[in-house]
């Protein structure tokens, strides 16, 4: 059996920030990602963070994930497990393990669950046609390994996501036929949209796709209106002749282990569906046991960063490890965290966050 | 309609077009941000305090069009893209405008391409002047392209002449 002090399951932005603040406190971080490579989905992020200087505004995420991975690797405080996927959490606090083929267990101290969150999709008829994919997949197939998912797509989604993975299409050399979304209005930043705007990619909000056409593999994809009651609206449909349609109709978080551990949860649409209840400093109904991230409720990445570091405050000085000015530390990752949920496009992650926060003292139901 | 559609409506343009005197003087920023999103880069770009340090991060930019001399260094921190520099005494007849562009392959000094409105609809044509891509722009390089006066409120990106017209 692995002794560990602290650890973390998932090596992306709240997994990397968590380890970084954990081992800056004094404390032996053991960081377990299931990819080869750390990153999370920031890897195939090319585009510029929002946010501000201390969440890494303007710069672009894949070089992100360069900055926050170089202060994991040579720390002698943080031992990286890539390849390495956490099976299960089990009651007497051990933690089995799969690495690359080999069974193994750990037994930590604390942990910090940071696994991010797994792409919701669409029934439609013919969605199983090979062409049919999640936005995540083919934003992985683009930019991480250089492979053109198709020529010709219909994006379902003007999410961020969506949004996003459209544009960066387009930068592949993939024409965008056209961008359709269900809400009535767009659900992204609108400068996103606009941007994919100016390039001549009409965006179809109330609408939603009827059906994909195609044998063997995607040929077509009918897209029709909604009414203000999301009914369809028979006679409104346009056909597009497209090989790729992506799916990004939003995330889930990837919850399973908190389940197993017996955390306490709670159905929050407006954070992506079941998610952990939590104190304020982001330890979960199980002692010891902490949350970062989107699967803690899907949010930008700028504040998964932030609830990472947080999350590593947390956990470290649970385990009786500080720093001078660790109130300030954690006052100031308080502040970062309602500066970028105060806006209008906050409201749902702040009203969906009020309904999971209990305070601190009666939080505790049992010990790792 | 922005929220539907993506396009600014001439009443949203209104809001953050300099005005017609600024315009007349020279280079200036022009910053078509208009969602209380999380987001200030443009403040901190700013090395002539234009644009105003943010209060809450969620505002939206607020450049005094005043102190901008348009210097540009703004428009490739935006990670919106959101930030354009107009320059309407260019020469007679035309304006320079200056919008980041991260395609490939990029223009040639001298190409001629058309010059798309908000929707990406072709409206003139465009002389690329300058393409100018340093390793600190990181990655958004930034186009200085002339056109017609009458067109420098209407044009924000170009086309590079693709079989779609794009």
């Amino acid at each position: 059996m692995k002794p560990a002090e602290v650890l973390i399951i998932g090596g992306g932005p709240a997994g990397l920030c968590a380890a970084i603040s954990a081992a800056e406190l004094g404390c032996k971080v053991l960081l377990a990602d299931r990819n080869k490579k750390l990153g999370g989905q920031l890897v195939k992020q090319t585009h510029m963070f929002f946010g501000s200087e201390k969440q890494y505004a303007s710069v672009r995420g894949i070089d992100i994930a360069g900055i926050l991975l170089s202060k994991v690797e040579n720390n002698e405080n943080v031992e990286i497990l890539s390849d390495t996927t956490i099976l299960g959490i089990y009651e007497d606090g051990v933690v089995t393990a799969d690495q690359s083929g080999n069974y193994f267990k750990i037994r930590p101290d604390a942990i910090i669950v940071a696994t991010g969150a797994s792409e919701k999709t669409l029934a439609f008829p013919y969605n199983d046609l090979p062409g049919v994919y999640g936005a995540g997949a083919v934003q992985t197939l683009m930019n991480e390994y250089g492979v053109k998912p198709g020529n010709r797509v219909v994006m379902l989604g003007a999410g961020n996501i969506g949004l996003i993975v459209s544009y960066q299409l387009m930068q592949a050399g993939v024409e965008v036929a056209a961008i359709v979304d269900a809400s009535p209005k767009i659900g992204g930043y609108l400068v996103h949209a606009s941007k994919i705007r100016r390039m001549g990619v009409p965006i179809y909000t109330g609408h939603t796709v009827k059906e994909a056409h195609g044998t063997e593999t995607l040929k077509g994809v009918t897209i029709w209106q909604l009414d203000d009651k999301w009914n369809p609206i028979e006679g409104t449909e346009k056909r597009f002749d497209v090989d790729v349609m992506c799916i990004s109709v939003g995330l889930t978080p990837l919850s399973e282990l908190l389940w197993q551990a017996g955390c306490e949860m709670k159905y929050v649409n407006e954070l992506g569906g079941f998610v952990p209840v939590r104190n304020e400093d982001l330890e979960t109904s199980v002692k010891g046991i902490f949350v970062a991230g989107d699967v803690s409720g899907v949010e930008e990445a700028s504040s998964a960063m932030v609830e990472g570091f947080l999350a590593g405050l947390s956990a470290a000085n649970y385990l009786g490890y500080t720093i001078y000015n660790i109130n300030e530390k954690k006052n100031d990752l308080h502040q970062q965290l309602n500066a970028l949920r105060s806006g209008p496009v906050g409201e749902k992650i702040r009203k969906g966050i009020s309904e999971l926060i209990f305070s601190s003292e009666a939080a505790v139901s049992k010990e790792i | 309609m922005l929220e539907k559609t993506g396009v600014p409506a001439a009443s949203d343009l209104e809001n953050v077009m300099p005005s017609e005197e600024r315009l007349n003087r020279g280079p200036v920023a022009v910053i078509e941000c208009f969602q209380n999103i999380p987001c200030n880069p443009c403040y901190t770009a700013c090395s002539r305090n234009a644009i105003k340090e943010f209060e809450d991060i969620n505002d939206l930019p607020n450049i005094d069009h005043e102190a901008c001399n348009g210097c540009s260094l703004c428009v490739s921190k935006c990670p919106g893209l959101a930030i354009m520099i107009m320059d309407m005494t260019y020469s007679e007849q035309e304006a320079l405008i200056k919008i980041p562009y991260e395609f490939l392959p990029l223009p040639k000094e001298n190409d001629l391409v058309k010059g798309l409105d908000r929707e990406g609809k072709p409206v003139c044509e465009a002389k690329v002047i300058k393409v100018m891509n340093p390793k600190s722009f990181d990655k958004t390089p930034i186009l200085s392209i002339a056109v017609k006066k009458e067109f420098a409120k209407i044009v924000r990106n170009i086309g590079m002449g693709d079989e779609d017209g794009r």
